[in-house]
Order: C-alpha cells, then sequence, then structure tokens
C-alpha cells in the first residue's frame, strides 16, 4: 500500500507528464494551424507575398539563417556581429546579372583615377574580389570566398552603379545556424530571417528572370 | 555578332572616357546609395569567344536528416546513461559516457541545437506563431524532462555537453554550505524567467548569446566570453559544476522535475548502515545528510509558521510582480523594435527643432529606405512595451514565487534517518556509489 508522499509524487508525475504532452502537442500541431499567419495563408490579401517563406517553411520544418540582399543596406555590420570570425555572411557573385562591366562599382574605389589593381584603387579590402580580362570589353568578376570578410563594400558599390550582381549572403558550409543569428539582431533593415533548409538562399533577380532554384550536388542554383 | 548598344562605361579605353566614367561613378555612388534594389543598368553582354557563365553556387546546410540523428543520439544517449546510472551504478563508464557527449553534443556539433536554449525556442513558439519550431528541438526540449520525470537528473550526468565539460574541472571542490547553495540557488531562477520573458517577446535568446562554452566548442568567440567561459572553469575547481548549479536555466525546470521521478539513483543499492563514508563525496552538495533529532517544535509553533507562509507566498508574488511591471521600460529598451522607435522620436523632435543632423544612423537610413511611417513605428514599439507589461509581472512574480518556495522549504522541519540524495539537486554523478560499501 502506498504512502500518502508516494501517492502525491505520482499524482504530480502525472500531472507534469500530461502538461508536457499538451504542451508537446501545441508545438507540433500550432504551426499547422491556420493562425500562425495572420491572413490565413491568403496570400492574395497580403502585401509580402512574393518574399514570404512561411508556407515553405511550415512544410520544410527546419530552418536556416538568410538575408535578403533586397533588403540589404550594406551597412557592414555582418563583417563585425558574426559569432564566426571571419563572418559567415560573404558576398556571392550573381552572373546572370553581371554587366561584366570594366568600370565595376563593386571593384573599384569611387573617384579612382586609374583602372589598375592598385591596392589603393580597389574596394575590397581583402583582395577577396577578382577580376579576369574575358574579351573586349568584358571582364569577369568572382569571389575568393576564403578571403571574404562579407563587409559588402563591393555589394554597396554594385548596387549603387551597377547591375547589383553582388549580393551578401549566408554561406551555410560556414554558419552555425544559431538559435538566434547574432548578425540579426543587429541588422538594422531586419534582412535576416529564418528561411527553409531546403530553399536556403534569398538571392535577388531581375523581374523578368525566374531563378531556378534546383539543389545541386554541393550547392545550389541560384 | 552586333556589339550591345548600351555598354558598361569602362568601354572605351581612352582616358577622358575613363575620367568621365569615374566622375560618374563617384556622382551616382552618393544618389543611388540607398537603392539596393535590382536595376539592370547594363544589359547582359553577348560574348564573342567561347566563355560560359559561371553559376552562382551557394552551400547547401547541413542535410536535414541529420537532425533527426541527432535526435537519435540523444535518445540512446538518455537511455545508456539511465542504464549506467541506475542499473550498473558505475561512476567509471558514466564518465566514459560524459566524454562521448562531450565529443558528439560538444565538439562536433558545437553545442547547438542544445536542451537549456531549446527552452527559448518554445516560449517563442507558444507566444509566436509565425515562428516555426523545428521537431528537432521540440525532441531536445522534451526527451530530457521526461527521462529525468521517471529517473531522476541522468541528462546532467553525462549527456549534457556542458555538464560532462565541467565535470572534468572538479579536481577539489569544496562545500558550500546549504545557506549558500540556496541563495546562489536563486540565479537560475532569474534566467528561467529573464530567458522566457525576452524569447516569449521576440527580443532575444539570452541563453545562447550568453553561453559560455559553445565559442570553446566552435574554437571561435569574442575574448569576452572566452573570458567568461576561463573564470567558470576555473572557478569549477574549487566550485564544482558552477555553470549548472548557479546558473543553468534548464537546469531549474529538471530541478522540479526530478523531484517527483519514480525512480532515482540512490547512494546504497540496499539499506544505509550509516557509515558515513558517502558523506563528502559528492562535489556537489547534493547529498543530504541525516537529521534523527524530532523537531522540537510544538504543534502552535508549527502552525503560526505556516499562517506566516500563507502570507509571505502571495505577499513575495505581489511585491515581486509589481517591481517586474515597473521594470517594463528597462527590459523593453533591449528590444530593437523599441530602440528604433527612440531613433526616430528623437530624430522627428530633432527636425522640429529645426536641427539638422549630421549623420542618419544605419537604423534611420534603413528606417527611411523601407517605406515606413513613424506611426507604424511607434506602435509596434508600444505593442512590445505592452507585452513587456504583462511578461513583467509574469516574470517578478515567478521570482517571488521562487524565493517564497525556497524560504518556505528551509522553514519545514526535516526528518530522514539515512544519507541520501537531494533528487532537486542531485545530478545522478553516480561518484557517491563508488564510497558505498554495500555492494549488491
Amino acid at each position: 500500500m502506498p504512502n500518502r508522499r508516494e501517492f502525491l509524487n505520482t499524482l504530480m508525475r502525472g500531472g507534469i507528464l500530461a502538461a508536457l504532452g499538451m504542451l508537446s502537442g501545441a508545438l507540433v500541431f500550432r504551426s499547422r494551424d491556420k493562425n500562425s499567419c495572420s491572413y490565413g495563408f491568403d496570400c492574395s490579401r497580403c502585401s509580402k507575398s512574393e518574399s514570404c517563406s512561411l508556407p515553405a517553411a511550415i512544410e520544410a520544418r527546419q530552418t536556416v539563417w538568410q538575408l535578403d540582399p533586397a533588403k540589404c543596406i550594406q551597412c557592414g555590420r555582418c563583417a563585425t556581429n558574426c559569432v564566426m570570425s571571419p563572418s559567415a555572411v560573404k558576398c556571392t557573385h550573381a552572373f546572370a546579372m553581371c554587366g561584366y562591366c570594366d568600370l565595376c562599382g563593386g571593384y573599384f574605389k569611387p573617384g579612382t583615377k586609374a583602372l589598375d589593381t592598385a591596392a589603393e584603387h580597389m574596394l575590397c579590402p581583402t583582395n577577396a574580389l577578382r577580376r579576369k580580362f574575358i574579351e573586349d570589353p568584358f571582364f569577369e568578376y568572382t569571389i575568393a570566398e576564403e578571403l571574404c570578410i562579407g563587409c559588402g563594400k563591393c555589394v554597396k558599390g554594385c548596387s549603387a552603379f551597377g547591375n547589383g550582381s553582388l549580393q551578401l549572403q549566408v554561406h551555410h558550409d560556414r554558419c552555425k545556424n544559431c538559435n538566434e543569428c547574432s548578425i540579426a539582431r543587429n541588422c538594422p533593415s531586419q534582412a535576416f530571417s529564418r528561411v527553409p533548409a531546403n530553399k536556403p538562399s534569398l538571392l535577388k533577380t531581375f523581374g523578368n528572370e525566374s531563378p531556378a532554384k534546383v539543389p545541386q550536388k554541393g550547392g545550389v542554383n541560384a | 555578332m552586333p556589339k550591345p548598344v548600351c555598354v558598361s562605361p569602362g568601354l572605351t579605353v581612352t582616358p577622358l572616357r575613363k575620367t568621365a566614367g569615374t566622375f560618374m561613378l563617384t556622382a551616382s555612388a552618393t544618389l543611388l546609395s540607398t537603392m539596393a534594389m535590382a536595376i539592370q543598368r547594363f544589359p547582359k553582354p553577348e560574348f564573342e569567344s567561347a566563355y560560359t557563365q559561371p553559376q552562382t553556387q551557394i552551400p547547401l546546410p547541413r542535410g536535414e536528416f541529420l537532425a533527426y540523428l541527432d535526435v537519435f543520439v540523444l535518445f540512446a544517449s538518455l537511455c545508456l546513461i539511465t542504464w549506467l546510472v541506475l542499473k550498473k551504478r558505475s561512476r567509471f563508464w558514466v564518465f566514459f559516457m560524459s566524454l562521448f557527449s562531450l565529443a558528439y553534443f560538444g565538439f562536433y556539433r558545437e553545442g547547438c541545437i542544445c536542451s537549456i536554449g531549446a527552452i527559448q525556442n518554445v516560449s517563442l513558439a507558444l507566444f509566436d506563431h509565425s515562428f516555426v519550431i523545428p521537431l528537432s528541438v521540440i525532441a531536445f526540449f522534451l526527451l530530457p524532462l521526461v527521462f529525468t520525470l521517471f529517473y531522476g537528473r541522468t541528462f546532467c550526468a553525462g549527456v549534457c555537453p556542458f555538464g560532462a565539460f565541467q565535470d572534468l574541472f572538479a579536481f577539489k571542490p569544496q562545500a558550500l554550505g546549504s545557506r549558500l547553495n540556496t541563495v546562489l540557488g536563486i540565479i537560475p531562477y532569474l534566467y528561467l524567467g529573464l530567458a522566457v520573458l525576452f524569447a516569449a517577446t521576440g527580443t532575444d535568446f539570452i541563453i545562447c548569446r550568453y553561453d559560455p562554452f559553445v565559442g570553446i566548442f566552435r574554437f571561435n568567440a569574442s575574448f569576452g566570453m572566452f573570458l567568461f567561459a576561463g573564470i567558470l572553469l576555473l572557478s569549477g575547481v574549487f566550485i564544482a559544476r558552477p555553470y549548472c548549479r548557479f546558473l543553468c536555466p534548464y537546469g531549474v525546470l529538471l530541478n522540479w522535475t526530478s523531484r517527483f521521478s519514480r525512480k532515482h539513483l540512490s547512494i546504497t543499492p540496499k539499506e544505509c548502515i550509516q557509515c558515513r563514508l558517502c558523506e563528502h563525496s559528492c562535489p556537489y552538495d547534493a547529498i543530504d545528510v541525516p537529521v534523527t533529532t524530532k523537531s522540537p517544535e510544538t504543534r502552535p509553533a508549527m502552525v503560526k509558521k505556516m499562517m506566516m507562509l500563507t502570507i509571505l507566498v502571495p505577499f513575495l508574488v505581489l511585491i515581486f510582480g509589481y517591481t517586474g511591471s515597473r521594470l517594463q521600460e528597462t527590459f523593453a529598451g533591449v528590444d530593437s523594435r523599441v530602440k528604433l522607435a527612440k531613433e526616430v522620436l528623437a530624430l522627428s523632435k530633432m527636425q522640429d527643432a529645426g536641427n539638422k543632423m549630421q549623420d542618419d544612423s544605419y537604423e534611420i537610413k534603413a528606417f527611411k529606405a523601407s517605406g515606413k511611417t513613424e506611426s507604424q513605428v511607434y506602435s509596434e514599439a508600444s505593442a512590445v512595451l505592452k507585452k513587456f507589461y504583462v511578461g513583467g509581472w509574469l516574470f517578478g512574480g515567478f521570482i517571488g514565487l521562487a524565493i517564497a518556495l525556497m524560504t518556505g522549504g528551509r522553514m519545514l522541519p526535516v526528518y530522514r534517518t539515512d544519507y541520501v540524495t537531494n533528487k532537486g539537486r542531485c545530478f545522478s554523478c553516480a561518484r557517491c556509489t563508488d564510497y558505498c560499501p554495500v555492494k549488491s
């Protein structure tokens, strides 16, 4: 015959178990709930219908951090606020958008007199942005990822003067997918969000081109 | 092949045009600096050579199934450690199990996701419906609690990488005394309360932000965090497992579930023979010594104590709750939405006074570019402030209740004949079992 103390213990245990069960039930089923979107998933009523990743994120159930280059103002905090040093945010080149200019706004400092590779003429502080002559008058610009610190100086230049093909993106091989992104907390334009893990990039494109985001071996096409 | 009509300004290579182009570059950079949208200023080149455009590659995140592998490893580790603690009763094997957890959950998984941090995901998911909580995170939050509810804090013994790490440093543990243990034991309640408050309001994840060991697991952290970790580990030589005992917010939940656990590690497998060999074996002051003298207090004195307690509990809850609600602005000041509203307010005041701002901060620049109105920012901030008012009451009330219960716990008379583990505080590390001469 159990004594009073044991009986109370069993009662409490049952109570805690029931509470945990209810909690897990609420957590598992709530995100499938229509309330999780203030428009009840009626995307036609919502202003951010294009950029919203909520339905996809709910479907994927796993999210990663990504920054939206369309919101990014290139403040430079990506380089300094990441828990990783150097940052997990790096410049990514959307070649499909690039004009292959000789006078590249992302490559040269504004006001530069001569278009050569002297360090004082180049924007990139770590020489991560490389250029290669293709044919007159086109130059190809590539990023040496291991050197890029994600400062966004080239991105600023490219979006101000060029096509905006240089864009900052979280590189998921380096990103620790922190519970709360330390850059997101300090991002002045709220460009960071949790995106579905199976669609981890938010590269912008020109409106008329639809990006083919098919995952490939080791990476995704953007 | 025709040349493109509109080409990049660097097309012509005469020095004069280059200078003109450079001037344009400077001018446009200042003019268009706020515009970040993709504008096709230069058409896609048509290459005459056999150049093929490279494809943009972005590294994929860690495979999704690996998150479920983590959950499986967690479950298997919990099963194994529980068996090692309760059936095998072997400190030796518990130690090796904790080394495995340190290697897997610590250095391989880099301390993320962990059960401690999952508190925040759970709180945020309960209050913010748009926050997607992965199933693996729910499992990480619940599994240790369920195991603790049945078998005590075996999770702390050898699955939690933070505990395993600190356990390695417990060389010269000193007894702190029950009073100090109780007083310092309030800190985890504060930490838990603040963590839930900030997570539920969508402000911050403070557990992850101030996690001392994650930086070591990643070999990458700020100097301050390395310093914090170093201090904790070094003080851990004398005060065993300082984070677990006096900081860990998940420990509060485990403590309370463990008190009602079905089974729990016992020092002796049979009956205590009062040999006192285990008395100082616990580095964590989690062994309760026998108190065989019955409380000399008379019935009226006890009634008086109970009366005091029934007054004390609501009194403390109200006092602390009120204090918490008064702190709403202090708490909300951490929130980025409130910070922005303050900046916008300061800006509009400056403009009203006719002063010109020298340089807009990045927040103001982003605010101007976002096209939001001032009133939108203010209403967002006041909504956050309102949340912190309610949250402040709940947080304060929770702390008041914790203090009242602790005071009450110390007031109640104790009577026990044997050396037993304190079910709430015991980490089930199984050190004491080696000291017991009674073997099954």
